[in-house]
């Protein structure tokens, strides 16, 4: 069953407490070499049938109205699941 | 050759180039965006005037932030001088600090002073509901904690749309979890506020923060910077790309549909960080290391460095370099501009500055010196070694445009005011009143808002002697001698459609009287005034009866305006909200001990009704619910009435003689009755015969009318003759209405109905959880 990941992150200008709480205790852990973290979110939708163009159209209308709060976020990636059957199939060849 | 070195510095910050004083200087054709910044062509000709030449971008920058509506109060300036004019020496009395600052503060006794305001964060909730509402709680929070108060308390008022209406959920869900996620973060209690739910406000929600904060005397601080060579202080959170112009762009102009924006218009707030941010300067105020302080909020760095300037010594001259930014590609105007949260500003003593820095770092605050003080007079900000700004910081935070705005009587209102509810029809036969008594328990405005209340804390810091539903919050300032302050907001756009100047001095005499029933004496008002658009000459006329109506009121009270906020173009479409004037009170009490609850918690108390009732349905909730009918003249009110019922109250509850104490608004008698019933399930048996005789009116009047100045009390019955000795001692009219009975577990009302408490209950808690989802607590 084929499954679709959508990546959501917020806005790169805006304010993310979460990550600036987990940059801190990396800090403070002595992780010096990291600066920065931002902390976005990953949807996994298994679907049953085919990955058509219809479909496609309806995830992206998903991810952008109920996956992700554009006002606040970006979808910044949508993983449809195409590249691995290909792959697969190469090197089964 | 400047431009050359202006050429290398821009390489660097992405930009074509430097846009410097003397760059400005030297080209004086050149086009800016300033409309696109939302400023008027005779504005940015003035700014030509002021400056003697074109401003830098980051100058129009600043300019067009603080030259907005919302940072200049440009329309109501001329308005709000009048808080000012009508004042007697027993207002000031108590008064510390008054209007202007960035709160008022109050003495409320023992070495004691308290600080409140309320503020508007209407445009952002709507947009995001969930962080414009709790950032709003984290801005009012700063412009208390900058006054050298440690915040004690919350209160929210909220309008929302039709209750009915698909997008409402959206809007409460996304408000009152933001304002929880916010407040009980911060660890501060929610005591209370309002709810409302009317299809004016369907695309502008108003989302009106408060926030009560107490300090000792001395520890009173105010937003100035004085002493030429004190070091100006940013500290906080670091300056980031949101909410760039979202005072200017988002307050000073309505919504337009559709249309992406560039930039993200709306800010993050981070309740932790901002918990710090007030311990550590609390910790700097009590180490005596700041001379001066402000909040950043709405025009961030601009607002602040022009504001302090404008109020101490005139000059200060800052590195824009030194501001520690989250995202490093950020222009000087956008620094200037960002409304990031959770920002300080100080003004620190060069010598004390070590044991600011310590205090800061020990509670992990990031903070970097941006310049210092000066008497020069101007305001200069350097970028990348060049001057960037050089201005008069009292040109761009005081001598701003001040518009007298057309103001024109709306003719529709003789019309409107003529339509009186006394035409519609009443109900006769007790089955009818019943009926539409259950009608409005169970309509939106009436309904239990514990849907909302019971999302917020409101017991944390262990002093809430009073929180929802009761009339007013309550909380005990001094833990030895219970000292307390009560706190009400109130406002009923109803009446101000129907009549501005008297809907102001109705809900400055609600707000009044909800502090007074809790047997506290009030002592000063903060007011959030919200209205449509002041280029509406009628909305203007609105604004204007207001303003008129509430400084009146306050002065005929004897109690001052201590500060607030105006906010304007509150419309969706062409069409204004109803004029919402939202007026806190606050009211001191000696020992919250001797609080009055509004519920009922003993058996065979007699129950008195305070006040006269007459026919006055006009605006109110029944002929809304029942007849869906807005129209006629609101409620008389009389002050000086008011006044005497205050004193009454105060003095009823020092002696011990009432033990409830209900004040009766919107839905009049029979939403009192039933609200006092339901709080603890103590039953009633009332009979009105005294109330209809008197006043020659019907028993559905006496229950429905609005009228002004009444409170229902209960009286144990060993107080009963010392209670209506005090009573006729202060000639206020008295009448007993009944009898609680803690057995009969419902509400008699002879010659109308009987409802059992479940059923009341039942009705009244069922319109928020059916539209939005069960309620936490139930």
């Amino acid at each position: 069953m084929p499954t679709i990941v959508v990546d959501v992150m917020p806005k790169a200008e805006l304010l993310d407490p979460q990550g600036k709480a987990v940059a801190g205790a990396l800090s403070r852990t002595g992780h010096a070499a990291i600066s920065s973290v931002r902390i976005g979110k990953r949807f996994e939708l298994t679907v049953d049938g085919p990955v058509d163009d219809e479909l496609r159209a309806s995830v992206q209308q998903i991810a952008d109205e109920i996956l992700s709060n554009s006002v606040i976020e970006d979808v910044v990636n949508i993983d449809f699941g195409d590249a691995e059957p290909a792959a697969d199939a190469s090197t089964e060849a | 050759m400047t431009i050359e070195t202006t050429a290398t510095t821009a390489a660097e910050s992405s930009k074509p180039v430097l846009d410097t004083v003397e760059v400005a200087a030297a080209t004086p054709e050149k086009e800016q965006p300033y409309g696109a910044l939302g400023l008027k062509p005779d504005e940015y000709e003035r700014i030509r005037n002021i400056l003697g030449r074109r401003p830098t971008s980051a100058e129009l920058a600043m300019y067009s932030v603080m030259w907005s509506e919302h940072c200049s109060y440009k329309s109501s300036k001329v308005y709000l001088k009048q808080f000012g004019k009508k004042v007697t020496p027993e207002m000031k009395q108590h008064l510390m600090v008054g209007m202007g600052e960035n709160a008022g503060v109050l003495d409320i006794g023992e070495g004691w002073a308290v600080t409140f305001k309320i503020e508007s964060h209407n445009h952002p909730s709507y947009i995001e509901p969930f962080q414009g509402a709790a950032t709003g709680v984290g801005g009012i929070v700063r412009d208390i904690i900058s006054m050298g108060a440690r915040p004690v308390a919350v209160m929210d008022a909220l309008r929302f749309g039709d209750i009915s209406h698909p997008d409402t959920a959206r809007v409460v869900h996304g408000v009152v979890s933001g304002i929880s996620f916010y407040g009980n973060c911060l660890g501060l209690p929610n005591i209370g506020g309002e709810t409302w739910f009317d299809s004016v406000y369907q695309a502008n929600p108003l989302v009106n923060a408060l926030a009560v904060g107490v300090l000792r005397h001395e520890d009173l601080h105010l937003a100035n910077a004085k002493g030429a060579g004190n070091k100006v202080v940013l500290f906080g959170a670091r300056t980031g790309g949101d909410g760039i112009g979202g005072a200017s762009i988002l307050a000073s102009d309505t919504f337009a549909e559709g249309g992406p924006t560039k930039r993200p218009a709306v800010q993050v707030g981070d309740p932790f960080a901002e918990k710090v941010l007030i311990e550590c300067c609390l910790e700097l105020f009590q180490g005596d290391l700041v001379e001066g302080i402000q909040d950043l909020g709405a025009a961030g760095i601009s607002c602040a460095t022009s504001e302090l300037a404008s109020n101490g010594d005139g000059g200060m001259a800052i590195v824009l370099d030194d501001v520690l930014l989250r995202d490093p590609t950020l222009t000087p105007e956008e620094i200037l501009m960002s409304e990031s949260q959770e920002r300080m500003m100080a003004i620190v003593r060069p010598e004390k500055l070590e044991g600011f820095l310590k205090v800061v770092e020990k509670w992990d605050v990031e903070t970097s010196v941006l310049g210092e003080v000066t008497d020069s007079g101007r305001l200069s900000i350097m970028w990348h070694g060049q001057e960037i700004v050089n201005v008069d910081p009292r040109t761009v935070a005081i001598d701003g445009p001040v518009y007298e705005r057309p103001v024109a009587y709306p003719t529709w209102i003789d019309a409107l005011q003529a339509d009186t509810a006394a035409r519609l029809e009443r109900p006769a036969t007790p089955d009818e009143i019943r009926e539409q008594f259950l009608k409005l328990v169970g309509s939106a405005n009436q309904a239990d808002a514990a849907w909302v209340t019971n999302q917020y804390d409101s017991y944390v810091l262990g002093n809430t002697a009073l929180g929802a539903p009761d009339d007013a919050g309550m909380i005990r300032v001094d833990e030895e001698s219970g000292l307390g302050v009560s706190v009400a907001t109130d406002a009923n756009g109803r009446y101000s459609y129907l009549d501005p100047r008297q809907g102001a001095k109705l809900a400055l005499a609600e707000a009044y009287r909800n502090v007074a029933v809790t047997g506290a004496k009030p002592m000063g008002v903060s007011d959030c005034l919200n209205f449509g658009s002041p280029e509406n000459p009628e909305v203007m006329w609105q604004f204007s009866e207001t303003v008129e109506g509430l400084s009146d009121g306050c002065l005929e009270l004897g109690i001052p305006v201590t500060g607030g906020n105006v906010s304007f173009y509150n419309q969706t479409g062409d069409v204004p909200i109803h004029p919402t004037p939202v007026i806190a009170v606050l009211g001191v009490i000696d020992d919250v001990a001797r609080r009055l609850p509004s519920g009922w918690q003993d058996d065979g108390h007699n129950i008195y009704l305070l006040g006269d009732t007459a026919l006055e349905l006009d605006g109110s909730a029944w002929a809304g619910t029942v007849h869906d009918h807005l129209g006629g003249r609101p409620p008389a009110v009389s002050l000086e009435g008011e006044k005497v019922l205050a004193e009454l109250l105060a003095a009823a509850a020092l002696e011990g003689l009432v033990d409830s104490a209900h004040d009766l608004s919107d839905g009049g008698l029979a939403i009192a009755l039933a609200e006092a019933v339901s709080r603890f399930g103590v039953g009633a048996r009332v009979f009105l015969g005294e109330v209809t005789g008197d006043a020659g009116i019907d028993v559905a009047t006496a229950l429905f009318s609005e009228s002004a100045g009444r409170v229902i009390v209960t009286v144990p019955r060993e107080d009963d003759v010392k209670f209506r000795g005090l009573c006729e001692g202060r000639g206020y009219p008295v009448r007993r209405i009944g009898v609680t009975d803690a057995s009969s577990n419902s509400l008699e009302v002879q010659d109308a109905f009987t409802v059992s408490i479940d059923e009341l209950r039942g009705v009244n808690r069922a319109p928020l959880a059916d539209a939005f989802g069960p309620v936490v607590g139930y």
